[in-house]
């Protein structure tokens, strides 16, 4: 819909309050993360309602999966929620693996499940930087800043790139580990656990901090399901949803670990959430990175894969929350429909039920802990 | 008039000497506006590489280090960049208040500076009511922002400035209080017998508890009147963008920084007056060599202004409303009961005396 089509009947609106007016956050606004408009209606302050406009960076991933095989399509997975490339791999090669019916080695399984992990305490280490740099201590973003570039290197080393990672490919991953590999990812869980508590003494204990995100954002158990909130979103509001424990994959089910629940369902709930989150990860990779089976790195596919006819559904959890990717195959060497039920989308959904009500700065807090990511909102 | 304007004694009598008095003091008003323009507009930009090196030290990063020897031109490089860049501004914005803001911003800070003691000599305007004049100063740059908000055709610019408005007139009560708590001690307003006094200890140390709290209170209500994190409401990049300069450009927007980093200068400086016995050293060395006052003094101004940058660089922002609850509801209450209790404490004479 053309913009300005879409504005014009707001602001004849009879019941238009006087107070209140218009403020267009976004496309360009350091807050959104990306290319996301939000349009609020504000009184003074206090925001009155939020309404995210889509589609600026909307490029047709699906409908270029329709056109792709199957291998190809992997590739494009690590462009929706770029800084959890690993894991959208992952998901589309499982789906297509469940259809082929092939069984990978057990050695490909935990190197997925260690990238894995690795990736999503990547991820928060970024978005706990944002997230710092949202509320105002702009510290916080180097300090995430300095321990994400050490999974990025241990990346760089074994899959040859430090974001968009394309690793896996349908069968197993495309190059085995790095001789390095284990022994930087020790030091790497080393480090890294001396470093959370850092995260804490520098943002989570600070009182300004704590008063920013308590109470703020309040979203019910009930609201997060009904709005098809996943990942820390969900779990914060105390909604156990996490697919590593519901529908464990890969070599998950291999480690114990526990789901991190927080009841609150506000903003320092998701926050808290995000930061047990990153220790489990850890506890997850400390349990799998001594005991790598030996074997294959993959198993051989015919050069062009065609999945038999039928509908295939594989999830998996994100850094963001769940990830689905559906496909239906008719049989040729391309899939006929891709969908991909994808965690932000579903996410953002939310924010104008817990920011209305807020001020600006409420807003701004509240949207760095739902932890969006524009391209996968868009994709 | 009780106005001695005396950069030094030399060039002061040498300059009455040559000419009549009316043109002698014309010509010495514009030698110490001139010389505390340039140096301060170089002292401003180096506060900012300052304010670079710590927030890269704080960061974990190494800071501008390319211009010059290690980084020493680049905020120097940068108002050359700022100076020659295109004024920019929007459509429909108010022309004449749009450019008249910046000036207001400026020019109250630069006017700020002139009452400081930086040493027994070197004070350019030693007035009987040089606190007074330093709170009416430091307040009349809020116009030049709320005007830069308003004229700017903005929205972002104009919630700033409403922010910028609020908060200004909020911590200005607390900054005068706790002022005026130790000018209970001091019994005058004039800076120079505000050092006077403390020829016998800083007022920290005569006023210890009440003392102490009025510090407190005087850095938060500070760091709020200087529009600086945690209280950096008005510019809050990542909620309005840039606030009320978004639409500022070249050196309108310089301007607007350099005062900014002007007025943390001053709130430092007026803690270090009033609470750290100015220029004296903490050694008593100061009466012989008179012109190491100048070093005492920005010292113990730098580290307050290092203080100043601590807090930016490791506080999260406070939210609008939480802002005013911690003026209205816990500062100034506390402001009040520690103006009382000075009261007693002079009144019963607990002063501690070195």
């Amino acid at each position: 819909m053309p913009l300005r089509k879409k504005m014009e009947p707001k602001t004849v609106n009879n019941n238009f309050k006087s107070e209140e007016y218009f403020i267009n956050m976004g496309p360009q606004h350091p807050a959104t993360h990306g290319v996301l408009r939000l349009l609020l209606t504000i009184d003074g302050e206090i925001i009155k309602k939020v309404e995210p406009d889509l589609g600026y960076i909307h490029r047709s991933i699906e409908k270029m999966c329709e056109r792709d095989s199957y291998q190809q399509i992997v590739h494009l997975t690590d462009r929706m929620d770029y800084l959890s490339s690993h894991i959208n791999n992952e998901a589309v090669c499982l789906t297509v693996e469940n259809a082929l019916q092939l069984e990978v080695p057990e050695r490909v399984k935990v190197i997925r499940t260690i990238i894995g992990e690795l990736t999503r305490i990547a991820s928060h280490c970024l978005w706990w930087g944002v997230m710092g740099m949202d509320v105002g201590a702009l510290t916080t973003y180097f300090y995430g800043f300095r321990d994400r570039e050490m999974i990025n290197d241990i990346f760089e080393e074994t899959c040859g790139a430090r974001l968009t990672m394309n690793y896996n490919i349908p069968g197993g991953v495309m190059y085995d580990i790095h001789p390095n590999f284990i022994q930087r990812t020790k030091d790497f869980v080393k480090h890294f656990k001396t470093k959370i508590p850092e995260y804490d003494r520098l943002l989570t204990g600070n009182v300004i901090f704590q008063k920013r995100m308590k109470g703020v954002g309040i979203l019910s158990k009930e609201d997060a399901i009904s709005f098809g909130a996943s990942g820390p979103v969900g779990r914060g509001s105390g909604y156990s949803c996490d697919v590593r424990k519901h529908h464990p994959y890969s070599a998950l089910d291999k480690v114990t670990f526990n789901e991190s629940l927080k009841t609150a369902g506000d903003s320092l709930a998701r926050y808290e959430v995000r930061i047990m989150e990153m220790w489990e990860s850890l506890s997850i990779i400390e349990q799998l990175i001594d005991n790598i089976p030996e074997g294959d790195y993959k198993v051989a596919t015919n050069a062009v894969i065609k999945l038999p006819k039928g509908e295939y559904y594989q999830k998996v959890e994100t850094a963001r929350g769940e990830l689905g990717v559906y496909m239906v195959s008719t049989g040729t060497k391309n899939p006929y429909r891709v969908k991909f039920r994808s965690p932000g989308l579903s996410n953002i959904s939310l924010l104008n039920h817990i920011a209305v009500g807020g001020k600006i700065g409420d807003l701004v807090a509240t949207m760095a802990t739902l932890d969006i990511v524009v391209p996968d909102i868009d994709r | 008039m009780n106005i001695s304007l005396s950069i030094t004694k030399t060039i002061h009598e040498w300059l009455f000497s040559i000419m009549s008095e009316t043109a002698a003091s014309i010509t010495e008003m514009i030698l110490i506006a001139t010389v505390y323009l340039a140096v301060f507009a170089v002292f401003g930009l180096y506060l900012v590489l300052l304010e670079r090196k710590v927030a890269a030290w704080f960061q974990l990063r190494l800071g501008p280090n390319r211009v010059g020897f290690k980084g020493l031109f680049q905020t120097m490089a940068d108002a050359l960049k700022l100076v020659s860049k295109e004024l920019t501004g929007t459509v429909k914005a108010d022309k004449f208040l749009y450019n008249l803001a910046p000036y207001f911003v400026i020019v109250s800070a630069l006017m700020a500076l002139a009452v400081f003691p930086f040493t027994q000599e070197f004070q350019a305007f030693d007035i009987n009511i040089g606190i007074f004049f330093l709170i009416a100063i430091s307040s009349i740059g809020v116009i030049g922002i709320l005007m830069g908000g308003w004229a700017s055709n903005n929205k972002f610019a104009l919630i700033g400035a409403m922010r910028s408005g609020v908060q200004t007139i909020s911590y200005e009560l607390s900054v005068g209080l706790s002022l005026l708590t130790m000018v209970l001690i001091t019994g005058s307003l004039q800076l120079s017998e505000i050092v006077e006094v403390q020829k016998s200890g800083w007022l920290i140390i005569q006023g210890h508890i009440p003392a102490i709290i009025a510090f407190m209170v005087y850095m938060i209500a500070g760091t709020a009147e200087t529009n600086r994190a945690p209280f950096d409401m008005v510019e809050a990049e990542s909620e309005l963008g840039a606030g009320f300069h978004t639409e500022y450009s070249g050196m309108k927007f310089a301007y607007f920084f350099l005062a900014e980093f002007i007025n943390m200068f001053i709130i430092a400086a007026i803690a270090t007056t009033i609470f750290f016995g100015a220029w004296l050293s903490p050694f008593g060395i100061t009466e012989s060599i008179p012109w190491l006052g100048v070093f005492w003094f920005l010292g113990k101004t730098l580290v307050i202004v290092f203080l100043m940058m601590w807090f930016r660089w490791t506080f999260p922002r406070l939210r609008v409303d939480q802002l005013l609850t911690l003026e209205w509801k816990y500062l100034l209450p506390i402001n009040l009961v520690n103006i009382v209790i000075m009261a007693f404490v002079v009144w019963q004479n607990l002063i501690i005396q070195l």
